[in-house]
């Protein structure tokens, strides 16, 4: 095949890569006029001229023939009236927009009536898929070639399954591959001989596809006259062996998303209580506003999108110290302005911060409307990443995840290592010691809440990336918020790490019998009980300081 | 014996003067006076006093556990809304044949979700007295469970709050569920008839505002009459200082559970005066926000007074009526302020603002 010597000839020794230049340029000029004698045969009234410009074009080593084979198939190349040249075109509302088929250059719209199309029958169409595939399986990139592959796999016959047999001795691509041993598999399975059948089995074992299954159970299955549809028991045996490996496999996939989801939805909810562990935990205080300076967070998205919309990423990145900046602020007028006059109250405070809660909702249903506001992801955020045909990780909630323990790490080396931190420390274990010492403890209150509404901010940011920002975004997580910290033990942000991650998961574990809603439920319930057995958390605070 | 000491607490009984007189001017003059007389009360401003004093019957359960034994319970809401759903039951089964569907023992939503028998928590609701009997056992039963529970452990203070936020917040989550036989999301209305009685008709109307107005204004001797006794001084001591209290001898979770299921106990019957005259009852009584609107009704009337609760209910609905109609997005400002104001500056509510400081009282 010349165009697999071409292939080889690329990656061949010194010598003739110091010659291709000058080699390269003589064959560039020849398939140029290659090329356009095969297009003007294609312009030919007959249809076994077509199939012989079509043979022609194939043998042309010019990257846009795929692009121009590609066209025919699917109807899209005309021959211009007026200059009598090919053109491919491409709907618009007014016509077609045109582009010329060997140079690539556009040429404006024209009316569907000054061209004519260059039809093609069934039979030219079914040799154009085995060409376009075969073009494509010798393209450089591994995911090109990988969806050749998997184009030729939805329409097998004797001739792409000899086309993928030849490949896949030239095949470097593992992905690729095993693509084109899992179609040849499930085709000997079909077709082939006993002895065959059980290599194809025992070949098939280790994909996780679909395909690959549903095959596997048709060979254990009985038709519906009883009689089993594989007739050979030896064959049976093998692929029920087959079937339990693979179910065993599909089973840990199965928890390892299950795990996933969990850890993602535990994220989730260390993102939302980790500042509460810092103004409730490390101060006592109670923030009931603290799920709407999530919301404000992710509103502070909102607007930078609104304001940058042609690039998200930066606009992502900009939110978050912005969000922490607005939220941040927003927490130090509160506790400047109400929670400081109520140190030592706790179940006043919790009422006026619910208040200041109320009135924050309030604000943002007046300004930006009660509607829900989506906020648009960023390309490298969404969709997933597909591991197999049983597991795929969605990108969003990986990140998250990744987003989440940054932050956690983050704010852990803010409370060890900065003056702040040993200032928030000390004053959260004896707050006279403190002040003797020289602390200004209103200071230091003022920055810790502003530092815990901060990073609510900031999950504000992260939670905008998943759910519908709207003005009760907030309320939905805040008595999740208090369950991981209560859960988790008060003053102890591993704890809450810890807690967030177990009741994520534990949450997810209990979906598929319970469903979500029971689920959560039961998760509430238990954490109620849990606290009537250890009203102090999972990791409770020890010392003299507790008493205070 | 309810009225002993009534002449030295003013306050308390200009209260109950003005309750009754409610309760019986209000349902009078609707049904006495003809549409165009100056005197005569709208069956929606009668039907909406009703429902004020559902609501004060409500806070004053509140202020019990609150204002007299320092729990802040945020899950009041929950013990009201169960008493209504009680209620609801027993008004559905009341429909009959006449639902949508005609089933003569489904309520329509079973017939929808096509269910073929009734479950077996129904069965009974079509008599009265079950139903009256369910409606103060039920919440009493969840408070006694979950206060035994959480008091004996000795959760107390905010951790109590969020508990019993989230026990109300559960049980949103729970009835909103079809599978719980309730009606899920449209919980349960379009009733027809109470006691046989048209549900929709003037007299009907006025018997449960009459109703409301009794009942509150008996809670209101009762619960007098408990918190003036040797254990009422108690649960104040409890309030005040627990571990004095503790170390004296007393089994302080028992005096704390006694008045936490007295109190679920009021609630309930609260809410089940309140479904017949609103028509209807749905999860949403159970968020955790109409729990919170609760415990601002009582700090802006006063807690640890009784009677405070009861005006600081109805001053509340009131405007809270007022501004639903007038610019619904102030109502949130206005509550948010209620309660960043009440707390920072008036701890003891509008009524312990006008009244003396109660330790110069003592001097």
């Amino acid at each position: 095949m010349k165009a697999n010597s071409f292939r080889w000839c690329s990656g061949a020794v010194l010598a003739v890569i110091l010659m291709l230049p000058t080699l390269g340029l003589g064959q560039e000029n020849a398939s140029e006029a290659a090329f356009s004698a095969a297009l003007s045969t294609l312009k030919g009234a007959s249809m076994a001229e077509r199939g012989q410009a079509i043979e022609q074009l194939a043998a042309v080593r010019q990257p846009r023939v795929v692009v121009v084979l590609q066209a025919l198939l699917e109807g899209r190349l005309f021959n211009l009236k007026a200059d009598d040249r090919l053109v491919i075109g491409e709907t618009v509302e007014e016509g077609y927009r045109l582009i010329d088929a060997q140079s690539a250059e556009s040429l404006g719209t024209a009316a569907r009536s000054a061209m004519q199309k260059i039809a093609v029958t069934n039979n030219l169409r079914a040799s154009l898929r085995k060409l376009i595939g075969r073009l494509q399986l010798n393209n450089d990139d591994a995911d090109v070639r990988l969806a050749a592959v998997k184009a030729i796999g939805k329409a097998v016959d004797a001739d792409s399954l000899a086309l993928l047999r030849d490949h896949l001795v030239l095949e470097q691509d593992a992905g690729v591959q095993k693509a084109i041993k899992l179609i040849l598999g499930l085709e000997q399975l079909k077709r082939g001989d006993k002895a065959q059948r059980l290599a194809a089995i025992a070949l098939l074992k280790d994909q996780a596809s679909r395909d690959v299954v549903n095959r596997l159970n048709g060979l254990v299955e009985k038709d519906t006259e009883g009689r089993f549809r594989e007739p050979d028991g030896e064959v049976r045996r093998q692929a029920e062996a087959a079937l339990a490996s693979i179910n065993a496999r599909l089973q840990l996939y199965a928890a390892a998303e299950t795990l996933f989801f969990g850890l993602s939805l535990g994220a989730v909810l260390v993102l939302a209580a980790i500042g509460l562990a810092i103004t409730f935990g490390v101060m006592g205080v109670i923030n009931m506003a603290h799920g709407e300076l999530m919301m404000l967070g992710a509103y502070t998205t909102y607007v930078t999108q609104q304001l940058m919309p042609d690039s998200l990423g930066w606009s992502l990145a900009i939110a978050i110290p912005a969000a922490f900046v607005i939220s941040g602020l927003t927490g130090i007028a509160i506790e400047r302005g109400i929670i400081r006059f109520l140190y030592g109250r706790p179940l006043e405070t919790l009422l006026a911060t619910f208040g200041v809660s109320l009135f924050l909702q309030q604000t943002v249903r007046s300004i930006f409307s009660p509607l829900n506001r989506s906020v648009a992801t960023p390309d490298w955020m969404s969709g997933a990443w597909r591991i197999n045909d049983f597991l795929s990780l969605t990108w969003n909630r990986f990140y998250i995840l990744v987003f989440c323990l940054l932050v956690f790490a983050l704010l852990l080396q803010i409370l060890r290592r900065t003056r702040l931190g040993l200032e928030v420390r000390a004053v959260a274990q004896n707050r006279n010691m403190a002040k003797a010492m020289g602390i200004p403890t209103g200071r230091v209150d003022a920055l810790t809440f502003g530092l815990g509404s901060g990073i609510a901010g900031v999950a504000g940011v992260a939670l905008s990336q998943i759910t519908n920002v709207g003005p009760n975004l907030g309320q939905v997580y805040i008595v999740d918020s208090f369950m991981v910290v209560v859960f988790g033990g008060v003053g102890n942000l591993w704890g809450t790490l810890v807690a967030g991650f177990s009741l994520g998961i534990a949450n997810k574990l209990l979906e598929p019998y319970a469903g979500a809603v029971l689920a959560k439920i039961l998760v509430l319930v238990f954490i109620i009980l849990f606290i009537q057995k250890r009203p102090r958390g999972l990791f409770p605070q020890r010392g003299r300081a507790v008493e205070g | 014996m309810l009225l002993n000491g009534l002449k030295n607490d003013k306050v308390m009984a200009s209260v109950l003067a003005a309750l009754a007189a409610i309760s019986l001017i209000v349902p009078l003059c609707n049904l006495l006076f003809a549409p165009d007389s100056p005197l005569y009360f709208s069956a929606y401003t009668v039907s909406l006093i009703g429902k004020y004093l559902t609501f004060a019957l409500l806070g004053m359960s509140l202020d019990l556990v609150w204002g007299y034994c320092g729990i802040l319970a945020l899950g009041q809401g929950a013990f009201f809304a169960l008493g209504g759903y009680v209620m609801g039951m027993y008004l559905m089964r009341q429909i009959g044949s006449r639902g949508v569907y005609g089933d003569p023992v489904l309520p329509d939503f079973m017939v929808f979700l096509d269910w073929k028998e009734l479950p077996w928590y129904w069965h009974g609701f079509d008599q009265f007295w079950l139903a009256a009997l369910m409606i103060v056992l039920v919440p009493g039963l969840l408070a006694f469970v979950f206060g035994w529970l959480a008091f004996r452990s000795r959760v107390t203070g905010v951790y109590l709050s969020i508990i019993t936020q989230a026990l109300t917040y559960a049980l949103m989550l729970a009835f909103f569920r079809n599978e719980m036989g309730f009606g899920g999301n449209n919980g349960l209305t379009d009733f027809k008839d109470i006691l046989g009685f048209n549900i929709q008709s003037d007299a009907v109307r006025a018997c449960l505002l009459m109703a409301s107005g009794i009942t509150l204004i008996l809670a209101l001797l009762i619960s007098r009459r408990v918190i003036n006794s040797k254990l009422g001084r108690v649960v104040t001591a409890v309030r005040d200082q627990e571990m004095r209290v503790r170390f004296l001898g007393y089994r302080v979770e028992n005096f704390k559970l006694w008045v936490f299921v007295f109190a679920a106990m009021l609630a309930g019957m609260a809410g089940a005066l309140y479904v017949p005259q609103v028509g209807i009852i749905n999860p949403s009584e159970f968020s955790p926000l109409n729990s919170l609107e609760v415990v601002i009704w009582v700090a802006v009337g006063g807690r640890g007074t009784l009677y405070g609760a009861i005006v600081g209910a109805v001053l509340v609905n009131y405007a809270k009526t007022l501004l639903t109609g007038w610019a619904p997005e102030i109502w949130l400002f206005f509550l948010g302020a209620a309660f960043i104001l009440v707390t920072v500056l008036l701890p003891d509510g509008l009524l312990g603002f006008w009244r003396r400081h109660p330790k110069e009282q003592k001097q």
